[in-house]
C-alpha cells in the first residue's frame, strides 16, 4: 500500500468524535525579525488510538511545532484541532491537562533525587497518595532505576534521565502521550529500553502514542508513520507503506579488493543507480525502476558480490525526497567523481593522529579513561557513542580546546599539549551546532575564517573564490549567514573549516538531524576529502553514519570498547542468535559484554 | 600574524555593529545619560515659581518687585492682593515662595525705619527652600546697596565680596557634564567588552576561534580594540557636546586630556576583559559589569566628593580608575590644569589599567577550557 498523500487523508476517513488526535488543515508559522517561517503548511492527519505514531523528519522539519499544537500549548493560525474529544484552541487548558508531553530537554529538577523528582512530577498531576507506591514501583522497575532512588536526577547518565522524564510523564498515565525526541543522543541499550515501555504502556494501558525522531530507523518500530519535511506531510501509513514498492530494487554489492568510497563514488554517478551508501566494506544500492534485472551488469569487468536486500525506510524516505526535488526542477546534486584509482596503502602507512594513555579529569569524574588509539592519513575514523561518552572531550583535547590530564596527543606529527597553535593551523573543525557568526554575512565569514587562517593576497581570494564555486555559495553571498536553511549553513560550516586545506578534518556530529539527502551529499564531500589524503575524524551517534567510516572505535563512559572496521566491529557481536547484526547489535553486545566484566 | 589579528578585529566589530541588541547597548545608555546628567541633574534652582504681594503703591516696591522679575532664578506666577491668597498657592505647590511688601514699605524706606519685607516659603523640601533663599537674600541685598549708595547712605561695615574661581557663576552643570565623559566612557567600554566572550560562548562560535591558529593574547587584543576605539569615539562625542551644547568652557589642553583617557580606558578594558574571561553567559556579564559599574561610580567622586566618605572607604576608592579620571577631566575642563601637574593622576591609572589587563590575560588563558 502507498501511503495517503498529505491532502485526502482526511477526506477518504470520516473523522469520527471518538479519534484520539485529528488535524484538519493546520497551519502555523513564526516571524523572526523580518523573516517568516511557516512551520506547519497545511497539516492535516490523524492518529490510530492505541498504537504508536511515529513523526519523522530532519531538524527544522516542524516536528516539534506539530507536538506543542497537538498539546495544546501553541495556537495554531488557522484550521482545526481535535484532542481527546477537545478542540486545542477553546479547551486549550483542558488539553494541556488531559495529555502527556515531554519535551525534548524534560524539566528535570537536576538538584532532587530521583524519588523526589517522581514525587513532584505525581504532586503536579494530582496523583492520589493512595495509588503511588504501586505506581512508582511499576515505574522504578520498568525503567531500571530501582537503585538510583536517592542519587540527584543531575548525576544520572543521558539514557537515565531519559527515562526518569518519561517515568514523570508516566506517573499519571495520560490517554495520549506526546515524546518529543525522546531517544535522540541515548545509546542504544537505553533506546531499547525506552521503546520497551513505550510497547508495554500502549499494550497494558491502551495508550495512543506520538513519538518524534530523527532517526529513521525508529520508524521501523511504529505501526504507523508521519513523516514531515519543510512543514508539509510527505505521507502517513504504516511504515513498510512507504518502502514495499521499493521491493527488488535494494542490493548491497561488495567488489573485492576495491575500497568501498571508490566503488560508491563509481555507482553513484551511473543513472541506473537512484541512491548508493556505503554500507561496511560494501555499498547499498537503490536502482532506478526497472533496473533490477540489470543489476549485475552495473560495473562491466568488475567481478561483484551482489546480494538482494530488503528496502527499509529510509529508501522510501530518499525516493520521496527525490521525486520532490525532479517536481521542483531542481537537478541532484552530482559532485566531480574521484578520479583514478585510490591509492591503498603506499605513502598513507603515517599515523595522522596518535592518541597514548589520554585521560581527562574534571574534579572527581573521568571523562576519558586511559584511552589509546591511532588514525591513519587519509582515514575515516569514526567515533560512536552516545551523548556523554566522553566523544567530545577527546575531541576537544585532539583539537587542543582542552589540555589532558595525562597522556599523550600527536595531530599531525605535532604534540597538541606543546604547540597547540602550531597544530591548529594544520586541522579543520565543524561542529553539530552552527558555530559560525550567525550576525555576519557568508561572505564576511568565509573572509575572517580564510584570514584567521593566515592565508593572504592571491591565495586567499583564491580559496574563497572556490569555496562560492564549490559548495554554491554564490546566490547567498550577501544573505546573513543565521537566516540561511540548514543545508546551507551546513557547506558554509565546512567551506569555512576548509578554507586553509587542512590535513585534518574534525568533524563533531556532522549530520545530526539533517534530511538523508543532505546527509548523503555531506558524505559525498567527505569522501573527496579523504581520497585527496586528508584524514577525517567524525564523532556520532547515528549507527548508520558509522558505516561510512573506514575504522570506528565505540566509546562508553569513557572507555573504547571496540575498535576495528564496521565489518569487523559488527563481526565481534555475531552469535548463534544474531546472525547478521547491525551496527547497534554491535554497540549493545559491547556495552553488555562490560557490564559482565569483573569488578564493574 | 598583523593581518590575521586585524581580521579579527574587522570581524568584532562586524559582529558588534549588526547584533542589533550590541547596537542599542552602544547607542541607548549615552544618549540616556547624556539627557539626564545634562538637564535632569542639577544642583541649581532656576525659574523658582513665586508670586508677588504688594500693597505699597510706591516706586521703591515695584524697584524691588522688578528685581525678582529680572532675576533667571525666579518666575512670577501671580500677583496676589489679599492675605487670604497666600495659603491655597504655597499648600498646592503652586508658588515655592510669596514676596509679600507691606503698605507700610516705601513709607519706612523714605524714614529710614526698618522696612520690612516678609517671605513666606514653602519648607517642606528645606534643601531647595534653603537655596531659594539665598537667591532672595542676594536680591535683597543688591536692591540695599543701591538704595544705600543713591542716597548718601553708609553702606553696611563688613561686607562680603565673593568671587569662586573656576564656575564663576557656580553653575552644577559645569561640575556635571565633565564627569559624564568619565561615566558613559566607562559604561559603554564595560558592556562591549565584558559582553564579547560571553556572546560567543553562548552562540557557541568561541570554539570554532579556538580552532583556528590564534593564540590566546591575540584574541584578547582582538577583542580590546573595539572596546577601546569605541570607548575613544563617545569620549569624544561628549565632549564635543559639553562644549558646544551644554557651553563647559574647555581651559587645559586637549593632550592631557586624551593622555587621561587613553590611561582610563586600559583600566576599563582590563576589567570588563576579567569580567569577560570569568562569565559562561551575556547575562552574567551584564551582572558582573554592574557589580563593578555601581561602586565605581559612587566612589569616585562623580555626584558625592570623596572627602565626605569615611576614612576606610576613601582608601578604597585609591583602586577606582574612575576616582584619577574624575580629577583629571575636571581639572582640564574648568582650572586647565597642566599635563605635567596631572602625572600624579596619570600613573596609579597606568598601574591599574596593566594589572587588570594582566590578570585578565592570565585568567582568559585558564578560562579557555
Amino acid at each position: 500500500m502507498a501511503p495517503a498523500a498529505a491532502g485526502d487523508v482526511c477526506t477518504d476517513r470520516v473523522v469520527s468524535d471518538r479519534a484520539v488526535l485529528t488535524f484538519r488543515s493546520i497551519r502555523r508559522s513564526f516571524r523572526s525579525g523580518k523573516r517568516c517561517v511557516e512551520a506547519l503548511k497545511d497539516i492535516s492527519l490523524r492518529l490510530l488510538p492505541g498504537k504508536v505514531t511515529g513523526l519523522i523528519g530532519p531538524d527544522g522539519s516542524g516536528k516539534t511545532t506539530l507536538m506543542r499544537t497537538a498539546a495544546g500549548l501553541l495556537p495554531p493560525d488557522s484550521g482545526q484541532g481535535r484532542v481527546l474529544g477537545m478542540d486545542i484552541v477553546r479547551h486549550a487548558p483542558a488539553v494541556q491537562a488531559a495529555v502527556g508531553y515531554m519535551p525534548q530537554r524534560f524539566g528535570l529538577y537536576e538538584d532532587l533525587t530521583v524519588q523526589e523528582n517522581l514525587d513532584l512530577y505525581a504532586d503536579l498531576q494530582g496523583v492520589p497518595g493512595k495509588l503511588r507506591p504501586e505506581r512508582y514501583r511499576e515505574l522504578m522497575h520498568m525503567t531500571g532505576l530501582e537503585a538510583f532512588g536517592r542519587r540527584p536526577a543531575g548525576r544520572l547518565s543521558g539514557g537515565m534521565k531519559q527515562k526518569l522524564g518519561l517515568a514523570c510523564t508516566l506517573v499519571h498515565p495520560p490517554p495520549l502521550l506526546l515524546l518529543d525526541e525522546p531517544t535522540v543522543g541515548v545509546d542504544p541499550v537505553s533506546r531499547r529500553e525506552l521503546w520497551q515501555i513505550v510497547d508495554r504502556f500502549v499494550r497494558e494501558e491502551g495508550t495512543t502514542v506520538l513519538l518524534s525522531t530523527a532517526y529513521l530507523d525508529e520508524a521501523e518500530r511504529c505501526s504507523e508513520v508521519i513523516l514531515l519535511y519543510d512543514g508539509e506531510l510527505l505521507g502517513q501509513g504504516p511504515p513498510a507503506g512507504f518502502c514495499d514498492h521499493l521491493e527488488g530494487r535494494t542490493f548491497v554489492m561488495r567488489v573485492p579488493g576495491m575500497h568501498p568510497r571508490d566503488l560508491q563514488a563509481k555507482l553513484a554517478a551511473l543513472p541506473a543507480v537512484n541512491d548508493a551508501v556505503i554500507h561496511g566494506d560494501g555499498v547499498r544500492l537503490l536502482l532506478a525502476p526497472q533496473m533490477s534485472a540489470a543489476a549485475d551488469k552495473l560495473l562491466p569487468g568488475v567481478v561483484a558480490e551482489l546480494q538482494a536486500v530488503p528496502p527499509r525506510f529510509e529508501d522510501g524516505f530518499v525516493a520521496l525526497l527525490n521525486q520532490r526535488r525532479r517536481q521542483a526542477n531542481r537537478p541532484p546534486v552530482v559532485l566531480q567523481p574521484v578520479s583514478g584509482a585510490r591509492e591503498t596503502g603506499g605513502k598513507s602507512d603515517g599515523h595522522a593522529i596518535e592518541v597514548r594513555d589520554v585521560q581527562r579529569r574534571f574534579g572527581n569524574f573521568f571523562a576519558v579513561k586511559k584511552v589509546n588509539f591511532f588514525v591513519k592519513t587519509g582515514e575515516v575514523f569514526g567515533l560512536l557513542g552516545a551523548n556523554g561518552a566522553g566523544k567530545t572531550t577527546t575531541f576537544r583535547m585532539l583539537c587542543g580546546l582542552l589540555p589532558p590530564s595525562a597522556g599523550k596527543l600527536y595531530v599531525a606529527g605535532v604534540d597538541v599539549r606543546r604547540t597547540a597553535a602550531a597544530a591548529r593551523a594544520k586541522i579543520g573543525y565543524m561542529s553539530q551546532k552552527f558555530s559560525l557568526y550567525g550576525s555576519l554575512s557568508v561572505a564576511q565569514n568565509l573572509q575572517f575564517f580564510s584570514s584567521a587562517y593566515g592565508l593572504k593576497g592571491r591565495r586567499r581570494s583564491e580559496r574563497i573564490a572556490w569555496a562560492f564555486q564549490e559548495f554554491e555559495l554564490a546566490p547567498v553571498a550577501d544573505a546573513v549567514s543565521a537566516t540561511l536553511p540548514l543545508g546551507y549553513k551546513q557547506r558554509l560550516a565546512l567551506a569555512c573549516a576548509l578554507m586553509h586545506q587542512p590535513d585534518i578534518l574534525f568533524l563533531d556530529e556532522p549530520t545530526s538531524g539533517v534530511d538523508p539527502l543532505a546527509r548523503r551529499e555531506f558524505w559525498q564531500r567527505i569522501n573527496l576529502l579523504a581520497a585527496r589524503q586528508v584524514t577525517v575524524m567524525v564523532t556520532t551517534h547515528f549507527m548508520e553514519e558509522a558505516e561510512y567510516c573506514d575504522r570506528l572505535a565505540i566509546m562508553v563512559a569513557g572507555e573504547i570498547l571496540a575498535l576495528g572496521t564496521p565489518s569487523a566491529v559488527k563481526r565481534r557481536a555475531r552469535s548463534d542468535g544474531c546472525r547478521k547484526p547491525t551496527m547497534e547489535d554491535a554497540f549493545i553486545h559491547v556495552i553488555q559484554s562490560r557490564e559482565m566484566r569483573p569488578g564493574i | 600574524m598583523i593581518s590575521r589579528i586585524i581580521a579579527l578585529v574587522i570581524k568584532e566589530f562586524l559582529a558588534l555593529l549588526k547584533d542589533p541588541k550590541s547596537r542599542f547597548v552602544i547607542i541607548g545608555p549615552p544618549v540616556a545619560q547624556l539627557i539626564v546628567f545634562g538637564y535632569a541633574a542639577t544642583y541649581d534652582l532656576t525659574h523658582v515659581p513665586y508670586a508677588i504681594y504688594n500693597e505699597s503703591p510706591c516706586a521703591e516696591a515695584r524697584a524691588l518687585a522688578a528685581r525678582f522679575r529680572g532675576s533667571t532664578n525666579f518666575s512670577e506666577v501671580a500677583r496676589i492682593t489679599r492675605d487670604g491668597q497666600i495659603a491655597p498657592l504655597i499648600d498646592n505647590r503652586k508658588v515655592l515662595l510669596v514676596v509679600h511688601i507691606g503698605p507700610r514699605f516705601g513709607r519706612d524706606l523714605q524714614q529710614r525705619a526698618d522696612a520690612r519685607v516678609q517671605i513666606i516659603l514653602d519648607g517642606r523640601d528645606s534643601n531647595t527652600a534653603l537655596l531659594a533663599m539665598g537667591y532672595v537674600r542676594k536680591i535683597v541685598n543688591d536692591f540695599n546697596l543701591k538704595w544705600a549708595t543713591q542716597h548718601g547712605l553708609p553702606r553696611p561695615f563688613a561686607r562680603l565680596v565673593v568671587r569662586s574661581w573656576f564656575n564663576p557663576n557656580l553653575l552644577s552643570r559645569w561640575f556635571i557634564v565633565p564627569g559624564i565623559v568619565g561615566l558613559l566612557t566607562l559604561v559603554v567600554t564595560m558592556l562591549v567588552t565584558a559582553l564579547s566572550v560571553a556572546r560567543e560562548r553562548e552562540q557557541g562560535t568561541f570554539d570554532q576561534l579556538l580552532v583556528t591558529p590564534y593564540r590566546p593574547w591575540e584574541i584578547l587584543i582582538a577583542k580590546a580594540v573595539p572596546g577601546f576605539a569605541i570607548g575613544m569615539l563617545e569620549a569624544t562625542l561628549i565632549i564635543l557636546v559639553a562644549i558646544f551644547w551644554f557651553q563647559v568652557p574647555l581651559m587645559g589642553s586637549l593632550p592631557a586630556l586624551y593622555t587621561g583617557l587613553f590611561l582610563f580606558l586600559l583600566s576599563g578594558i582590563g576589567v570588563g576583559l576579567m569580567i569577560s574571561s570569568l562569565s559562561v553567559t551575556q547575562q552574567q556579564g551584564l551582572l558582573g559589569a554592574f557589580m563593578f559599574l555601581v561602586p565605581a561610580i559612587i566612589l569616585s567622586g562623580f555626584a558625592t566628593p570623596i572627602l565626605n566618605m569615611p576614612p576606610i572607604v576613601q582608601k578604597i576608592t585609591l583602586v577606582n580608575p574612575m576616582r584619577y579620571f574624575m580629577v583629571i577631566v575636571r581639572g582640564v575642563f574648568l582650572e586647565g590644569t597642566p599635563f605635567h601637574l596631572l602625572v600624579s593622576q596619570f600613573w596609579p591609572l597606568a598601574v591599574i589599567g596593566i594589572a587588570a589587563l594582566a590578570v585578565a590575560a592570565w585568567l582568559f588563558r585558564r578560562r579557555l577550557y
